[in-house]
């Protein structure tokens, strides 16, 4: 028995001495970068760290790790105001990043400091239907049909849920010539055919695609074109509703954070690598809309043409669509108790 | 008086049977998925994908937090089952009240809470940020987090076992001139073994299959805060189901391992009980 307990002593010796091994190794020729960022991006940031680990290596000689942390955008910025060491931030929406810069951790104005935003790539919202479309989904005004059940994450906590509500909204208030009311009345119904809301969009894709509930998931058309190529073009279709919303997530270098770790000169670099043909070139193989008219042309075949507006031009920006939409007691907490 | 049996007899057998199909249901059938989903593109990716870099980090990082969690919890359980059973104290069903705290409290919330007071928005964040300690978001808040969670196991596995004993064996060896410590080791240790060793192989597979918790104090970075209930997640999340297996596998046979010592140990115990019973 004494050599039983001698076993688990040495066994968790063994553990700890492991365990506090590959955390030694910041030399002068090494730096860290923590990129904290939200769902969907997994796939496309190892592509692009890989690629920009290399182009620094060949630029500057230093040798730079990115760490990932990937979850619900509003989740992430939660953890990055609550102290997660993040040098820059790759959110899915600019209110997420707004929220950190009011905790003083970001410039306030750091939308301006890049170009088109501070979003590098673009998206849109589109609908992902099973193979042949079977109950005939076209546009938005097909969702709201009695019978037909719709997968979209839960606004509250998910930021691609949020670009889901608000593309319903604004295709209701452009139809409907900007009655707010009607438009209220579209959203209340199409939320009458959610069954479930899950905490994030990668949570309602898995939702939809693996355990088969609902007839149409509104996604990220990035997020749906990934399912299409993970699952097979056999399985699911995308539909291209006659207008939808750009989805513009934003970057942004978090001021404090480099400050403190001396990293500002990379965490910059890195986040201008985005707007680099380089980069955009990989935003688009992993279906993300690049900016770059250049890029976009070569692959336009992988992105429809389809008519976008901005949030800034029908809600004048996040900020305002927040508070009316989805803070507490806003009218999303309203349209969906009344259910 | 044959008739009443047989009747007894069937339903002996329709229990047995009952609960040996629950078992086959929900023990059995999901642990083999586990492994054939694990094992379904090959024994070569399956160990390419417990190889990784990641999920190699992963493996360490719980193992690290598992086994200081299971020391600190190993400590403070003898203390206060020590302190319960051997002392009669102000507040002392308070303190037995205390004890199953954690098992009340739902494992987010007590990870929200070390968020609450460590964060860089909590009440000690300020502090700690001037000091540049990190304890959320790195291993230190990950340990709080288990060792909170996994409180109770080592206790409440000792009380019962020390309160059956009794004091009077420590009361002979002191009234024999030992002192305090050379009781403790001499004495209430041994006595206490098997019960001990229970209580710590429970704590322990609790501590490495913690979620909860420690994903609100983890921060999620790969390759550093992840451990592996915590990379599974993020595995399956990325469409690499076999990955996703595969890890589980790992953390399975470690609680198949973990099931193993604990049979071991009753088994032990049991027989120690006996021979003890024999010799009065």
């Amino acid at each position: 028995m004494k050599r039983l307990l001698m076993l688990l002593v040495s066994l968790s010796l063994v553990a700890g001495i492991s365990g506090c091994g590959p955390s030694s190794g910041s030399g002068k020729n090494e730096v860290e970068l923590l990129n904290v960022s939200y769902d969907p991006t997994r796939e496309f940031y190892q592509d692009f760290n890989r690629q920009f680990a290399a182009y620094w290596k060949k630029k500057t000689g230093e040798t730079v790790t990115i760490k990932q942390s990937h979850g619900g955008s509003g989740q992430q910025s939660r953890s990055v105001q609550d102290g997660l060491d993040a040098d820059v931030v790759t959110l899915a929406l600019s209110y997420d990043i707004d929220a950190i810069a009011k905790k003083g951790l970001i410039s306030q104005d750091w939308q301006k400091r890049l170009p088109e935003n501070s979003s590098p790539y673009t998206s849109a919202i589109v609908f992902l239907v099973r193979k042949g479309n079977p109950k005939g989904i076209k546009d938005w005004d097909d969702l709201v049909k009695p019978g037909i059940s719709v997968i979209t994450p839960n606004p509250k906590t998910s930021g691609g849920a949020r670009w889901n509500y608000l593309a319903a909204w604004g295709y209701a208030l452009k139809k409907n010539k900007g009655d707010q009311a009607k438009a209220r009345d579209f959203v209340t119904r199409l939320y009458r055919n959610v069954p479930v809301l899950d905490s994030g969009a990668r949570g309602a894709t898995t939702t939809f695609v693996e355990r088969g509930i609902g007839d149409v998931l509104l996604a990220w058309e990035n997020e749906a074109l990934l399912s299409q190529k993970e699952f097979g073009k056999d399985k699911f279709e995308i539909v291209y509703p006659s207008q939808s919303i750009l989805a513009e997530p934003p970057v942004a270098v978090v001021d404090k954070v480099v400050d403190r770790h001396g990293t500002r000169k990379v965490a910059q670099a890195y986040l201008d690598y985005l707007y680099s043909d380089e980069g955009q070139e990989i935003a688009a193989k992993h279906f993300y809309r690049p900016r770059s008219p250049k890029v976009a042309a070569k692959y336009a075949s992988q992105f429809p043409k389809i008519d976008l507006f901005t949030i800034d031009e029908v809600f004048g920006g996040w900020e305002k669509a927040q508070k009316t939409h989805f803070a507490d007691g806003g009218i999303f907490d309203q349209i969906y108790q009344k259910k | 008086m044959p008739k009443p049996v047989q009747p007894a007899a069937l339903v002996r057998f329709l229990l047995i049977f009952a609960a040996l199909i629950f078992l086959f249901l929900f023990l059995i059938v999901p642990l083999f998925a586990v492994f054939s989903e694990a094992l379904k593109k090959g024994i070569l990716v399956y160990i390419e994908s417990v190889e990784d870099a990641d999920a190699l980090s992963a493996i360490r990082l719980t193992l690290l937090v598992a086994a200081i969690s299971v020391s600190l919890n190993t400590i403070f359980g003898i203390a206060t089952a020590w302190a319960i059973t051997k002392f009669e104290f102000r507040g002392k069903n308070l303190l037995i009240t205390l004890i199953d705290l954690p098992f009340a409290v739902s494992p987010v919330i007590s990870g929200l809470i070390f968020v609450l007071l460590f964060g860089a928005q909590g009440i000690l964040g300020p502090w700690l940020e001037a000091h540049d300690i990190k304890i959320i978001f790195a291993v230190p808040g990950m340990v709080l987090a288990t060792v909170f969670v996994t409180f109770p196991f080592v206790v409440r596995e000792l009380i019962p076992v020390m309160l059956a004993q009794g004091k009077q064996e420590e009361e002979t060896a002191l009234s024999l001139g030992a002192g305090g410590l050379q009781t403790f080791l001499r004495v209430t240790l041994p006595n206490i073994k098997w019960g001990l060793l229970y209580g710590v192989i429970l704590c322990n597979a609790r501590a490495m299959g913690e979620f909860g918790a420690v994903s609100v104090v983890s921060g999620h970075i790969r390759g550093m805060t992840n451990t592996i209930p915590l990379h599974v997640e993020i595995l399956y999340n990325e469409y690499n189901f076999v990955a996703a297996f595969a890890v589980a596998s790992i953390l399975a046979v470690l609680a198949i391992i973990t099931l193993i010592i604990k049979s071991l140990s009753e088994w032990k115990t049991k027989r120690l009980l006996e021979a003890a019973e024999e010799e009065q």
